[in-house]
Parts: C-alpha cells; sequence; structure tokens
C-alpha cells in the first residue's frame, strides 16, 4: 500500500499544489477583510465566481472580434486578468461601500448576513446575465492553454510514477505565486500596506496619523477582490466549464484554508491554502487505499476538514497564529 | 488670535453628556495643561479637538479656523498631533514603523529622516530599539515613542493626555523634562493629567474640569497654591 501511495505523490503533489494556490489566494481576500474589519466577506467566494464569469466573457468577447487568433496565448491571459481585476476589484470595494459600511457601527452578526445576501445576489445577478446571453448558467469558455508537460520523477526515485502537468497549472501556480508575493511585498513594504497594517491593529490610532480609514477599507477589499477574481480566471482556465455556484464551496474552503493558517495572517493563509489543496488531492488519491475500500474518494473533504478539526483543536489560532507576521 | 480656542464645547456620547459647554484658549508658545479626575472629560476635550468625536454644539478654532466638525484624519494633517491616553502604539509595527506612521502625509524622505533623528535626539532609547516590535517595549518606552510619532509630524500643537500614566516616578521626571524642552524650542503644548502637582509646575496656565465643565482656571503656579485645588487634587 505504501509503495502505491508513493507512485502516486508526485501527482497528488502537482494536483494539489494547482488546487491550494487558488484556495491561498482565495483566502487572502478572506484574510485581508478579516483582518481590517473582524468581518468574515461571505461574498468572497461570489466575487471568485464573478471574476471567472467575467473572465469568460472577456475571452468570448475577444475570440469573437478575432483577437485570440492573433495573439500570443499569454498576452490573451495577461489582458483578461487584467480586466478582471479591475472588474471585480471594483465590485468588491461596491459591496463594502453598500452593504458593509453603513453597517459598521452593528454587531458583527448583522453585517454577515449582509454578506451572505451579497452572496446570494451576486448568484442570481451572474446566472441571470449567463443565462440571457448565452442561453445556459453553465459555460465553457475558450480554452487558451491545453498542451500538457510530462514529469520525470521517476527517474528522480524508482518508486514515483511519472507526473502530467497541464500548461494551464504551470500558468496557474505561477501566477498564484506572483500574487502571492506582490502582495507579500505590498503589505509589508509599501507605505499603504503600512498603512493597512496600522488600521488592522488601531483604526482610531491610525486616524490620527492622518490616515483615510476609509480609504484603506475600500483599498483592501480592493486588492482582495481583484486577486479573487482573477483567481477565477484561472480556475476558469484550469477547470474549464463554470458555473454561477462555484464561489459557494471554494470559497468556504478558501476560508477554511484562511482560518487554518491563522485568520487574519496573510504568509498563513497562503500556507493553509496550499496545504489544504494537497491534503484534499491525497485523500481523493488514497482514501480508498487507505481505508480498503470503506471511503471512497468522494469522501476527501470529510479527510481535509478532519484534520483542520484536530490541528484548530490543538492550536486554536491556527498553524501561524497572530504571532509571525503582521496581522492585516 | 490664539492658536487654539474652545467656544462653548458640548460632547455627548448617545445619552451621555460628557463636555457641557468647555470654554478654553490655549495661545501659541504655552503649556495650558486640564487638570481633573477620572471621567471629568479631559479626554473626550482632546477628541473633540483632533476630530475624533464631533461636538453638538460649540466651535474649535485652531489658528482661528473653526475645526469642529472636521474628521480626525484631516486634522492631523494640519498640524495637530494628538498622543492618546494609553499611548495606543501600533504593537505589531516595528518602532521605526510607528514613527514613519507619524509622518504618514509627509512625502518628503529627507525631511522624514532629519525628524526623525531629532526624535533620536530627544529619546536615545528609541533609537536603540528600531527594529523591535513596539508592543514588546516596555510602558515608559512607548510613551516616549508615541510623543516621538507625534513629533513626526511636526505639530504646530500637540496634545498630550496623560503622558504620566501607569509610570516610574523616574520616568514621569523624565517625561516631564521633555515636555519642557519641547515647549523651550517653540512648541505649544495641552496637557492633560491627573498628575495635577506635577502639571502645574511645568505648564503656564491650567484648567480644572470636574464633570464636564471648567470649574477653575490660572497660572499654573496660583492654581498649585490654590486652596481648594490642593484639597481636591493634590492631596
Ligand atoms: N466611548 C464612550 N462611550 C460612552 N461614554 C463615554 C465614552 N468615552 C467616555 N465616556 C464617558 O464620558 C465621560 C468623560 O470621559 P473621559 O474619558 O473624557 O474622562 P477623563 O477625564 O479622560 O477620565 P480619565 O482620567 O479616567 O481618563 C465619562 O463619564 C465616561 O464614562
Ligand atoms: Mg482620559
Amino acid at each position: 500500500m505504501i509503495s502505491e501511495i508513493l507512485q502516486t505523490l508526485p501527482q497528488v503533489l502537482v494536483d494539489g499544489l494547482t488546487l491550494g494556490a487558488i484556495y491561498a489566494v482565495i483566502a487572502l481576500g478572506y484574510t485581508m477583510v478579516y483582518g481590517i474589519l473582524e468581518l468574515i466577506n461571505f461574498a468572497h467566494g461570489e466575487i471568485f465566481m464573478t471574476g471567472a464569469f467575467v473572465g469568460v466573457a472577456v475571452l468570448f468577447f475577444m475570440s469573437g472580434a478575432g483577437w485570440l487568433a492573433v495573439m500570443p496565448a499569454i498576452l490573451a491571459l495577461l489582458i483578461v486578468l487584467v480586466v478582471t481585476s479591475l472588474v471585480t476589484g471594483v465590485l468588491g470595494m461596491g459591496i463594502e461601500r453598500v452593504a458593509y459600511r453603513p453597517l459598521r457601527k452593528a454587531p458583527k452578526l448583522i453585517t454577515l448576513i449582509s454578506a451572505i445576501g451579497v452572496s446570494f445576489l451576486l448568484q442570481d445577478i451572474v446566472r441571470f446575465i449567463t443565462e440571457w446571453k448565452r442561453g445556459n448558467y453553465i459555460v465553457t469558455g475558450p480554452q487558451l492553454f491545453d498542451s500538457k508537460i510530462g514529469l520525470d520523477f521517476s527517474s528522480i526515485w524508482s518508486h514515483f510514477n511519472d507526473a502530467i502537468l497541464k500548461t494551464s497549472s504551470v500558468i496557474l501556480l505561477v501566477s498564484a505565486i506572483l500574487m502571492m508575493i506582490g502582495l507579500d511585498f505590498f503589505v509589508n513594504k509599501s507605505k499603504w500596506g503600512m498603512a493597512m497594517r496600522s488600521v488592522a491593529q488601531d483604526r482610531d490610532t491610525a486616524a490620527l496619523m492622518g490616515i483615510n480609514v476609509n480609504k484603506v477599507i475600500s483599498l483592501t477589499f480592493f486588492i482582495g477582490s481583484a486577486l479573487g477574481g482573477a483567481t477565477g480566471v484561472l480556475f476558469a482556465m484550469q477547470y474549464g466549464t463554470i458555473n454561477p455556484y462555484i464561489g459557494f464551496i471554494l470559497g468556504l474552503k478558501a476560508f477554511t484554508a484562511a482560518v487554518l493558517g491563522g485568520i487574519g495572517n496573510i504568509r498563513g493563509a497562503m500556507f493553509g491554502g496550499l496545504l489544504l489543496g494537497v491534503l484534499e488531492m491525497f485523500a481523493s488519491a488514497n482514501l480508498q487505499k487507505l481505508t480498503g475500500g470503506v471511503f471512497t474518494a468522494e469522501y476527501k473533504d470529510v479527510f481535509a476538514f478532519g484534520i483542520l478539526i484536530i490541528v484548530l483543536i490543538f492550536k486554536p489560532e491556527g498553524l501561524f497564529g497572530k504571532a509571525v507576521t503582521e496581522k492585516v | 488670535m490664539s492658536i487654539l480656542e474652545l467656544k462653548d464645547i458640548q460632547t455627548y456620547y448617545g445619552g451621555i453628556h460628557a463636555l457641557k459647554g468647555i470654554s478654553l484658549k490655549v495661545e501659541k508658545g504655552e503649556i495650558v495643561t486640564l487638570i481633573g479626575s477620572n471621567g471629568a472629560g479631559k479626554s473626550t476635550a482632546l477628541k473633540t479637538i483632533c476630530g475624533q468625536v464631533q461636538p453638538k454644539s460649540g466651535s474649535v478654532l485652531f489658528n482661528g479656523k473653526n475645526i469642529s466638525s472636521q474628521p480626525a484624519h484631516v486634522t492631523a494633517k494640519t498640524g495637530i498631533a494628538h498622543v492618546p491616553e494609553g499611548r495606543r502604539i501600533f504593537p505589531r509595527l516595528t518602532v521605526k514603523e510607528n514613527l514613519e506612521m507619524g509622518a504618514f502625509a509627509v512625502k518628503d524622505k529627507k525631511a522624514i529622516q532629519d525628524r526623525m533623528e531629532k526624535v533620536f535626539h530627544y529619546f536615545p532609547r528609541v533609537k536603540e530599539r528600531l527594529s523591535q516590535k513596539g508592543g514588546t517595549m516596555s510602558g515608559g518606552e512607548q510613551q516616549m515613542l508615541a510623543i516621538g510619532r507625534a513629533l513626526m509630524s511636526k505639530p504646530d500643537l500637540l496634545l498630550l493626555d496623560e503622558p504620566s500614566m501607569g509610570l516610574a516616578p523616574v520616568i514621569v521626571e523624565q517625561i516631564f523634562d521633555i515636555i519642557t524642552e519641547l515647549n523651550k524650542e517653540g512648541m505649544t503644548i495641552l496637557l492633560v493629567e491627573q498628575n495635577a502637582f506635577q502639571a502645574l509646575q511645568v505648564a503656564h496656565r491650567g484648567y480644572v474640569i470636574q464633570t464636564g465643565e471648567i470649574v477653575m482656571s490660572g497660572q499654573g503656579s496660583d492654581l498649585i497654591t490654590n486652596e481648594q485645588v490642593r484639597e481636591a487634587y493634590l492631596a
């Protein structure tokens, strides 16, 4: 059994990190907003979903205009990512302005309900528009990258099988890593990143320093939502078909990843996301073997969330707690 | 024209009437102290000046301009620095970042560097701890950092809310020395204190506040010998 698990390990890692990168970037949006407002922005999963649809819409448009045929796929992706990030960034800022800011002094539970309301609203708006434009709310966008790369793991160690890596996974991983490094750098090294950290730590005192707290909160929503939307594009590219409900379960898992890493902690969210992705893929590949067929791969979430519960029982503040890096 | 003038300020927290018609003046170059016991409204007065709370009526004139409904982040950029009660250092920013926060609105890197040197001149201890997290500093060090952070904005008026709170007598002595030194170099200071004796010693003038009202005012040296003040605050 061990040898079977070992054989599939390279593929599990490749798939797990790909999925985990998606969780990680979405988790950043949850953790940033939580850090600054102590609010679980329940609508963040829907921002991700909206990003996937906006991205596909832009791709359809570019394909219809004949641009896709003449420009390199990477350039097309870049355009889609930029347009989508701007759209979802502004959307996230708007949601905060309309649905959360008026409730800033209300109990957190009220704001949470407002966030859940926004979630349903976004699902239905996206569904309505997509059905109206394409006749079906489940869509498969044009694929930019469909080649695969074989990874020769067996020559590294004979117990490993080779793994297959889709080109889109490489692009997804590289983009996600760039987004994470970029954000980490922005938050820890730039002036506005410092402003975000200060607002997260003590809003009133940040205002005394001349910082417009509302502006910083808007900025936080913009960045978190832009990253979430861009991840939606990467998701659509990786897994092909999307529907308006993908944001719910993915958002829940990304939120879980944020909690696993220590909610409010940016590096924790990145690590939590990658870990959850790998755990989930590991369970999906091996659960049947490990349990002698009692549990099939469908139970992968039970395995992943079981580990989460165990971690949280022993370390309720999450793996990275608050002590390691700045809370935002 | 006074650098700061409060005219009949009424401030409420919901139903709580915290300031019941406060009027006071601070002239350029003065140290003015506002003394009073717990809950008298001292902090509320400072918060009303800097825009953290808005008065229901009355006006706050800064250099003759009414700033009473201006949000705190705007006031901070126009020359009033507030060192809040309890110091409020950003606990997970480094000491250096805390200082940089004080000069957030300043774009000129050179000016920021110069001001930081100035802060190091007053508080050499702060310089030794630049990369330490603010929250791990001792109470006295945090107070020095909080004052240093306020100086980074190069204010015309410095509001200090109980800088001696919770500090050992030696450190309190040091803090009051610095306050005097800053003032000698031209800084105008409005100092809120429960430590009335020390505050009245360094201040030119003082106001006594009691349950939201000014009940007495005068020269620091007069108040310190005043029978009622001695009984209530210096016993
Ligand atoms: N955020 C608030 N909400 C409601 N009431 C408040 C609030 N802040 C202060 N108060 C009330 O306003 C009154 C004045 O408080 P303030 O903090 O100004 O007193 P203080 O003179 O600074 O006291 P201390 O010396 O204890 O700091 C008190 O009765 C206090 O309970
Ligand atoms: Mg007070």
